[in-house]
């Protein structure tokens, strides 16, 4: 039986609040929303916070609010962003994302904010204490060395969210907060490739808001690769944002790819799409970009190069999708779900 | 800040308000089984990999291994103990020992109060929305077959209750 070990516990009700204690606790306190990462992570020793900080009663952040675009709170689960009609209507792409993240019981609890800070994820890491500590452990958790390449100076743990790629093609920006003050960050920009230090937020920040653009023109999806049709964190997330002129030329392009680097992949393989219409040519060349630059690492499921040999094949699915092919045949095929 | 205390708190369980004090790192599931002797909310993977231990939150399904007992204050909790009324089974529990949907009945407990939420939000489920409802809900004696039909059965016997009533 895993235990969680013992934690201080604070339950503030206003960001401010949370703020402020964050400040006061310093780094050895951790924000908890939804829980999903977190406690499977504490009751494996990932991590082992003094003290935790719930999100949960702070109400500010379960709002979801139009403006020019949209905003959504980062407390809201993932249930409650799948089920927001205005997320469905405009952001096709993060609607898919997060209906496809774990399960039903999983999206209840888990948040938008949590899968945005998602631990990067590793089969050398995601093991119990004992199991890890058999193999002397590993960088980035009570060892030294990165054990899915001895040679490795950093840590290769792999980003595993799913909403990311989807937010990241659609421009999102995120706005952390502090007791110092507030910024707002392009979510692409959140974070870096480095399995330890995966996100730019300082740990006395809050993530507490994700700003949509309009998408007026946009239309945007997301396809995620895994073993089942449930459960599974991401082997490879195809998220694609285009936006057409009327006759069907691209005007603007964005293509990010999930799990197969330390964090979420904005491409440029868009870019060989502007000014173009999505012929099967173009779509192929796209394709082919964005498997060049995908760089799986062998530290979770199937193998790693037939992981690379099909992102052009996914983002093939994803592009034809978005040109107007009926695809739900091969939605249903890898998903296992209607979307 | 190490203080050994115990947390004290009411936790309403099966629309019964209780006090409970438990060490304050323990998961909903640990407090239930341990502190409350619930133990029909089963112990499974511990990691929100397995769905056994799933539980009704102020209606919603989540799993009771992956929740703090101490955000649970104030908060509607439904465990399989609450499901049947006094001596009388729920449909669903009548229907799952009509057809075969427990088997060694490990996961029976999660599905059926995932399978309750369910059935209160949609009445009429198709098998498409069934499976997908309980699809974070493993069952290794792989009898999904006979689970879909008790669940379907179920919501076919609660409709026709209904238009009884």
């Amino acid at each position: 039986m895993m235990r969680l070990p013992w934690f201080g516990f604070h339950a503030p009700r206003t960001v401010a609040e949370a703020a402020k204690i964050l400040a006061g606790e310093g780094p050895q306190a951790m924000l908890i929303a939804g829980g999903t990462d977190l406690v499977p992570n504490m009751k494996r020793r990932h991590q082992s916070p003094q003290t935790l900080v719930s999100l949960r009663r702070v109400d500010e952040l379960k709002k979801i609010t139009n403006g020019s675009g949209l905003k959504l709170g980062a407390g809201l689960s993932l249930t409650e962003v799948i089920h927001s009609d205005k997320v469905r209507a405009g952001y096709t792409g993060l609607y898919q994302a997060a209906a496809q993240v774990a399960t039903v019981h999983l999206r209840n609890m888990g948040t938008l904010g949590g899968n945005l800070c998602l631990d990067t994820r590793c089969t050398y890491l995601n093991q119990n204490y004992e199991w890890r500590k058999a193999i002397d452990f590993c960088m980035k958790k009570d060892g030294d060395i990165c054990w899915v390449a001895t040679a490795s100076k950093r840590c290769l743990a792999v980003s595993s969210t799913d909403t990311a790629p989807a937010l990241i093609s659609l421009g999102a920006k995120v706005k952390l907060v502090s007791s110092q003050g507030e910024r707002e960050v392009l979510l692409a920009d959140l974070y870096a490739n480095d399995g330890i230090d995966y996100i730019v937020r300082r740990p006395d920040e809050i993530l507490t808001e994700v700003s949509l653009p309009d998408t007026a023109g946009w239309k945007s999806t997301y396809w995620k690769l895994r073993r089942r049709g449930a459960f599974d964190f991401p082997v490879l997330g195809v998220a694609a944002a285009i936006k057409f002129a009327p006759d069907g030329t691209v005007e603007a392009a964005r293509i990010a790819l999930g799990a197969v680097s330390s964090r979420p992949l904005a491409t440029k393989a868009g870019d060989s799409l502007i000014g173009k219409k999505l012929t099967d040519e173009a779509i192929a060349e796209a394709g082919g970009k964005a498997q060049n630059v995908a760089k799986p690492m062998d530290n979770t499921d199937l193998d790693i190069y037939w992981r690379k040999d099909v992102v052009s094949s996914f983002v093939g699915y994803a592009l034809r999708e978005l040109r107007g092919d009926d695809m739900r045949d091969t939605r249903m095929r890898i998903s296992r779900q209607a979307l | 800040m190490r203080a050994m205390q115990q947390v004290h708190l009411k936790l309403n369980v099966n629309g019964e308000e209780e006090e409970v004090s438990f060490a304050p790192y323990k998961t909903l599931l640990e407090v239930l089984r341990e502190d409350m002797n619930l133990t029909g909310t089963k112990h499974g993977c511990e990691l929100g990999e397995c769905g056994a231990c799933a539980v009704l939150v102020d209606g919603q399904p989540l799993l009771a291994c992956l929740e703090l007992a101490v955000e649970c204050e104030g908060r509607a909790i439904e465990t399989i103990e609450g499901l049947a009324n006094g001596s009388v089974l729920h449909p669903l529990q009548a229907a799952f020992a009509d057809l075969g949907g427990a088997q060694c009945g490990y996961c029976t407990p999660g599905i059926l109060m995932t399978a309750k939420a369910l059935l209160e939000a949609e009445p009429n489920p198709s098998r498409e929305r069934i499976r997908e409802a309980i699809s974070g809900n493993l069952c290794r004696c792989t009898g999904y077959q006979q689970i879909y039909e008790s669940i379907e059965e179920a919501a076919r016997r609660i409709n026709e209750a209904r238009v009884q009533a």
